[in-house]
């Protein structure tokens, strides 16, 4: 269980390298990148990772105790991702694959760009509220946002710009919300919350939820209406 | 929809003695430009669907075809010329942003023919390269700053991961999805056996070309299309995309109609979705972020692999180079504003950028003076079209070239620049299996070869000429250059005399 006070993050990453299976890093303060590339570690990290904690990540597991940064999860392929605290921007940027849960809230941009392929379709899920730009061109997979404990907005501006495939949940009726023209949002139904209620089930095994309370309240799913929604725009020349 | 004004571009003019109705341009037009009068053994063309692709010309067995531009032109008028005015039509028609491929295409300064090269005379003999050795090899990435020595006093030998390349030249990037499989077999065959390397561009790296990985530079960019750890540790380097000579400052749209079959396996998104590449990297905002995404490619691979930065040239190249240089980059690639494209806006491509000419004289001078040149190579394309320009371009400062529309000539294209409609008569930009199979990869390979092998002894003999001996000892020597008809600022960027100076 070593203490990484003080350590660069390339000694904090060549001693991950070095480990086989479970890890414990203490004393995290910022360093970037840990995990970076990697797969099969089970990490558990007390303090705060710096930005891009577990880019590229392709399996494993990561767990913070407290806050993350900005990039977790950026372009990350296969894994889990737990954060006990909040995150700051751009969450799970162009995730393809894998699962990244927080308990606390989200900055700007999660979710941006996520994508799915054929059995890969990652999840995302929010205990709190999101920032401004939730979902913004989301190719594919599953975001869910949950308020849990939050008078707050759901989520802040421009959620779904640009949103091209997959689906977010919102656990809200969303009158507050201004969504953009290109998506529909609807009440979840029974098919929806089913979906949901597979979703969440991890979820709330690890941070202690009763699944009952986290679904029992109205959820808003929002889809695409087109997976090509710049068809029309040009003209050869 | 009424009648649109748009005469045809181009006439096809059939030389009705000649043709045998073969019905050879019937098949060989993706185009559906050619067709039997229904019938008849009679071949009719329709004017109004041809690009001037030149295939139905190439093929035709008794040569009784040509493609001519159309004279029928609307009243000269030196202001609005054809051009704009079919722009405005076609705009008025679709409501659509003008799409067009391949490089600018509008008669704005090309710089390099207007620079001239020194050659040895009486003061310094000429070297004859086919008589003594000369050395085309360059290593890209950070040069170590001074020597260093171990506690026990010998020397520390180990260098950061660097690119070699057998001559200053690499294939440039274009995605699998732009181009095609036999398009993309083509270069990276031509790549391994030429000892350089060839680009993936940013639509992943298709599973049968993990076989050339030391000479592939896999991209990363803002939309992050096939970018996983295999894809990162197969590659002799990561290059991180930021932006485009043809298309600054915009991101693409692959249109779905393209994500089909092995397209969307290899970028790892669902089959007819659109493939939309973010302006930005969502993740680098101010400069700063540039350098964490560096690291995060690099602590990725573990330190193993070189991180290029791709920049288009724009107004203020040199201060962003030095930013770039500063990010932990072990290269920097700047394209100008005539590079090529699979689609960009027209408005874009043709006004948007600067000359790549400038661009690097600007930032090569712009590291000296900060100190900092050898923490960084530079690679310059857009365009680069002989071996002549790669020797100026060394000249002013550039490691290396990249080159892709001339790659794209040897592999049989003939610039017709209708890339986006995937119809690529020539095997090359399109999707289509029946139009794929019309590149060979075996002659593909072979003439990216022959291309490269003539310029590598160009780029001798011109070496030679002036009584250099290696690229290294050529490059940033910008004495043996000289400019013909620039004003004084334009030397003075290029740093440059003029010719009989």
């Amino acid at each position: 269980m070593p203490d990484v006070k003080g350590m660069d993050h390339r000694a904090v990453n060549a001693f991950l390298r070095g480990t086989d299976g479970d890890c414990t890093l203490t004393g995290c303060c910022g360093q970037r990148f840990i995990a970076a590339g990697m797969s099969g570690k089970h990490i558990r990290i007390e303090g705060v990772p710096g930005n891009a904690l577990g880019a590229y990540l392709n399996g494993g597991t990561i767990t913070v105790m407290g806050n993350a940064q900005d990039a977790v999860g950026d372009t990350m392929n296969a894994g889990r991702i737990v954060v006990h605290g909040s995150i700051g921007d751009a969450a799970g940027y162009a995730m393809r694959g894998g699962e990244i849960f927080v308990r606390g809230d989200a900055g700007y941009r999660a979710g941006i760009h996520m994508k799915a392929y054929r059995e890969k379709s990652p999840l995302l899920v929010i205990g709190g509220t999101a920032g401004s730009f939730l979902g913004e061109y989301q190719a594919g997979g599953t975001i869910i946002v949950l308020g849990l404990d939050s008078d707050k907005k759901i989520v802040s501006f421009f959620p779904c710009t640009g949103m091209h495939g997959g689906k977010m949940f919102l656990r809200s009726d969303c009158r507050d919300i201004a969504f953009p023209s290109q998506v529909t949002a609807r009440a979840a139904d029974d098919t929806d919350r089913a979906d949901l209620r597979k979703h969440l089930h991890d979820y709330c095994a690890v941070f202690g939820l009763d699944p009952k309370d986290v679904l029992d309240t109205p959820f808003t799913v929002v889809t695409p209406d087109s997976s090509n929604p710049y068809q029309q725009m040009y003209v050869a020349n | 929809m009424g009648v649109e004004y748009l005469t045809p571009e181009y006439e096809v003019i059939r030389n009705e003695n000649r043709c045998i109705a073969c019905g050879v341009c019937v098949r060989q037009c993706a185009n559906e430009v050619h067709a039997f009068l229904e019938g008849t053994e009679k071949i009719i063309s329709d004017d109004a669907k041809c690009v001037d692709c030149q295939r139905c010309v190439s093929l035709c067995p008794t040569h009784a075809l040509k493609i001519v531009k159309n004279d029928c032109r609307l009243r000269e008028n030196a202001n609005w010329d054809n051009d704009t005015i079919r722009e405005v039509y076609k705009q008025a028609n679709s409501g659509g942003v003008l799409l067009s491929s391949m490089g600018n295409p509008k008669p704005l300064p090309v710089y390099w023919d207007k620079i001239l090269i020194n050659a040895s005379q009486v003061t310094n003999p000429p070297i004859d390269p086919l008589r003594e050795p000369m050395e085309t090899r360059v290593f890209l990435g950070k040069r170590p700053q001074k020597v260093e020595r171990g506690a026990d006093g010998k020397l520390r030998c180990e260098l950061l991961p660097m690119i070699e390349l057998s001559m200053p030249i690499m294939f440039s990037a274009m995605s699998y999805g732009s181009i095609s499989y036999n398009a993309h077999a083509s270069l990276a065959r031509a790549a391994q056996a030429l000892g350089i390397c060839y680009n993936t561009g940013e639509g992943g790296l298709h599973e049968d070309f993990y076989a050339y990985g030391d000479n592939t530079i896999v991209q990363v960019a803002s939309g992050r299309f096939g970018v996983h750890e295999n894809y990162l540790e197969a590659a002799r380097a990561i290059e991180i995309k930021m932006g485009q000579g043809a298309k600054p400052g915009i991101g693409g749209h692959l249109p779905g109609s393209k994500i089909v079959g092995d397209v969307s396996r290899t970028r790892m998104i669902p089959e007819g979705s659109d493939a939309i590449t973010p302006a930005p990297h969502h993740d680098i905002y101010p400069i700063e972020d540039l350098r964490q995404l560096v690291f995060s490619l690099k602590d990725a691979t573990d330190y193993r692999k070189p991180v290029i930065v791709k920049v288009a040239a724009v107004h203020n190249i040199a201060a962003i180079a030095s930013g770039i240089a500063r990010s932990g980059a072990d290269v920097i690639a700047i394209d100008g504003f005539r590079g090529g494209t699979g689609a960009a806006p027209t408005r874009i491509r043709d006004n948007v950028g600067i000359p790549i000419e400038l661009a690097l004289a600007a930032v090569d001078q712009r590291l000296r003076d900060e100190g900092i040149r050898n923490d960084v190579s530079l690679v310059v394309g857009g365009s680069v079209r002989s071996a002549s320009d790669v020797v100026k371009a060394i000249a002013l400062g550039a490691d290396a070239c990249y080159i892709a529309t001339a790659a794209l000539l040897a592999l049989g294209c003939h610039l017709c620049r209708t890339c986006q409609s995937g119809k690529c008569n020539w095997g090359i930009a399109t999707q289509r299996p029946d139009l794929v199979k019309r590149l060979n990869p075996d002659v593909g390979s072979e003439r990216l070869v022959h291309l490269m092998d003539a310029w590598r002894h160009e780029i001798k003999e011109l070496m030679g000429g002036m009584g250099i001996n290696s690229v290294e000892a050529l490059r940033g020597n910008r004495l043996m250059l000289r400019g013909v008809g620039l004003t004084e600022k334009e030397l003075q960027i290029l740093g440059i005399a003029h010719a009989g100076e």
